[in-house]
């Protein structure tokens, strides 16, 4: 059954129409939305286009039309990049921990796993009640910061998991025979090493902030994120502006994965050219 | 035994590395929890959560006809969209583990499934409107196929709407864990079996499902929970001509009724939770995943 054997099975032109399938019923509806993010002044919310213009994107920066647009935008890119930077060396740090047993990481790893998947809206509500009994205002860097990151360390931490399972320990082995102390053998071996795991971290750990909205709605405090201001315009805003801040949106979720996968492909190319011989199993 | 020497002498002091994960953890989700649920125990009135210790919370939503119906249409959703991305998510990942050569186009392949669930859910969503909307691209290729002549109403703002949005942005879940699974599967067990004499559909059968369930498993879990758990897909896509557990409990917040709206939370954490269990209970996740 598996290729190799020069003519292809009938399941193969079976299997391969289905992919196709499914992935033009991912991309086909979101290609729809960035064409209509370009209708006309005149145009509507569906095809045909009437002409073709920047007037939604425009729009979007007119502040009573959409809301605030830009301050939203710029909090949210800060708040991603701060959830980020925890989530990488926090989910890292675990990663570590959990390569051996340790008293309490059952408990450590199924608290992750409800944390991932308790309902959003639901961890929102406890977050937003804990900063209400304690008395403190709720904000985008304090109670909005953590209730994203209940989503995106077990993320970072099951992501660990699977770098770490195809990770070989005879390099941390050859580092300590040639004399090198737990730190060296760290920061110059097993983190290198990492590295491509670790941006995967970072990918997801951006990404899943930026987009974030369930557990962000109740605990944002007074200044909304950019997923809080489109959600609101979801219910209130009926023209393509709408369109266009998610073509907008999106566009930098595109250049976030771009450089991403980038930096992972620049770094194994580098590393199968220089390391022919030291090559990592597969 | 090195390894196990290796593993001893590093990485120092190695279940402390794991304190700010816990700590973060346990200020974010295990407080919050638990002031939930005392808050469900909570009394209320129009501008204040009163702590008292009350059961009203609990018995009036036991005792609404509401609650069921609401259960009940989660509960349909989250067994449709199951179905579906289990087939999409199997169906998919074997196609690309088992015949897509060389290692990088799968890869690619692999990528360009993923790279939608880095990008906007709400986002994603609206963008079936215009595509399934009355006037929408679908019914206006099926009038110009000569198919229909009126266009098909049950598109949008329904329940086939809401579940083709769940599809689409949940089905990434139930594929990139059963990938991972039958990625790993070693290709000399399945060319044992069909030296054996196994037929194609034998050996899916009996190698590829058993070896992908910790994936089926973890896909399952991820997918249910999330629809159970959603409120914004049903509030748009059904045009409000539908409701979800979550989405009632949103509204209750809306009117800062947080103890019903807490105890209401309880609940759904409690059916979340009995189903999450009860896969896990035929499929030992956490042995397969860090083991």
């Amino acid at each position: 059954m598996p290729p190799g054997s020069g003519r292809r099975p009938w399941t193969f032109y079976a299997l391969a129409a289905f992919f196709a399938l499914y992935v033009l019923f991912l991309y086909g509806p979101m290609s729809a939305i960035f064409i209509l993010s370009f209708q006309g002044p005149t145009g509507g919310l569906t095809f045909p286009m009437v002409g073709v213009s920047l007037h939604w994107f425009g729009a979007l920066f007119e502040q009573q039309r959409t809301g605030d647009f830009a301050g939203s935008f710029t909090r949210s890119i800060a708040l991603a990049v701060i959830v980020l930077s925890i989530t990488v060396v926090v989910s890292v740090m675990a990663g570590l921990a959990f390569r051996r047993r340790f008293l309490g990481s059952t408990l450590v790893f199924y608290m992750a796993i409800f944390s991932l998947i308790i309902p959003g809206l639901l961890l929102g509500l406890g977050v937003g009640l804990t900063f209400q009994f304690l008395g403190i205002k709720p904000a985008w860097y304090s109670s909005a910061l953590g209730a994203q990151l209940t989503w995106t360390l077990p993320f970072g931490l099951l992501i660990m998991f699977a770098v770490f399972s195809r990770f070989n320990p005879a390099y941390e082995e050859a580092a300590r025979d040639l004399g090198a102390g737990p730190w060296q053998t760290l920061w110059n071996v097993v983190l290198p090493i990492l590295l491509p795991g670790i941006i995967a971290v970072a990918l997801f750990g951006f990404t899943l902030s930026y987009d974030e909205f369930p557990r962000t709605l109740i605990p944002i405090g007074s200044r909304n994120t950019l997923p809080l201001e489109i959600w609101a315009m979801t219910t209130n805003v009926t023209s393509p502006a709408l369109y266009a801040l998610g073509t907008l949106t999106t566009a930098v979720s595109f250049v976030v994965i771009a450089v991403a996968l980038t930096s992972i492909a620049v770094i194994q190319r580098r590393r199968t050219r220089r390391g022919a011989r030291t090559d990592a199993g597969d | 035994m090195p390894v196990r020497r290796s593993s001893t002498w590093w990485p120092p002091f190695h279940h402390l590395l794991v304190a700010p994960l816990a700590l973060l953890l346990l200020v974010f989700f295990g407080v919050p929890l638990v002031l939930v649920v005392a808050v469900s125990f909570f009394d209320f009135d129009q501008f204040n959560i009163i702590p008292t210790f009350v059961l009203t919370n609990y018995v009036e939503l036991f005792n609404s006809r509401l609650t069921y119906t609401l259960y009940a249409n989660t509960i349909k959703y989250a067994v449709i969209v199951w179905a579906v991305t289990l087939l999409i998510g199997f169906t998919v990942s074997y196609f690309l583990v088992f015949h897509v050569r060389p290692f990088l186009l799968q890869l690619a392949l692999f990528l360009l499934c993923t790279v939608p669930f880095w990008t906007s859910n709400v986002i994603r969503m609206i963008s079936w409107i215009p595509f399934l909307g009355r006037h929408g691209i679908f019914n206006q290729s099926l009038i110009a196929l000569g198919l229909v002549d009126h266009p098909l109403e049950f598109l949008l703002f329904s329940d086939f709407a809401v579940v083709i949005a769940y599809v689409h942005l949940f089905s990434l879940f139930m594929i990139v864990p059963i990938f991972n699974s039958m990625a790993r599967i070693d290709p000399a067990v399945i060319e044992a079996a069909v030296d054996a004499g196994a037929g194609r559909f034998r050996v899916i059968r009996e190698v590829v499902v058993p070896l992908s369930k910790t994936g089926i498993a973890m896909g399952s879990i991820f997918v249910v929970a999330l629809v159970m758990g959603d409120f914004f897909v049903v509030k748009i896509m059904s045009g409000g001509q539908s409701a979800s557990v979550v989405l009632a409990m949103s509204n209750e917040i809306a009117v800062l009724q947080y103890p019903p709206a807490a105890a209401s939370a309880v609940g759904l954490l409690l059916v979340v939770t009995a189903m999450v269990v009860g896969i896990m209970s035929i499929v030992d996740v956490r042995r397969e995943l860090s083991g």
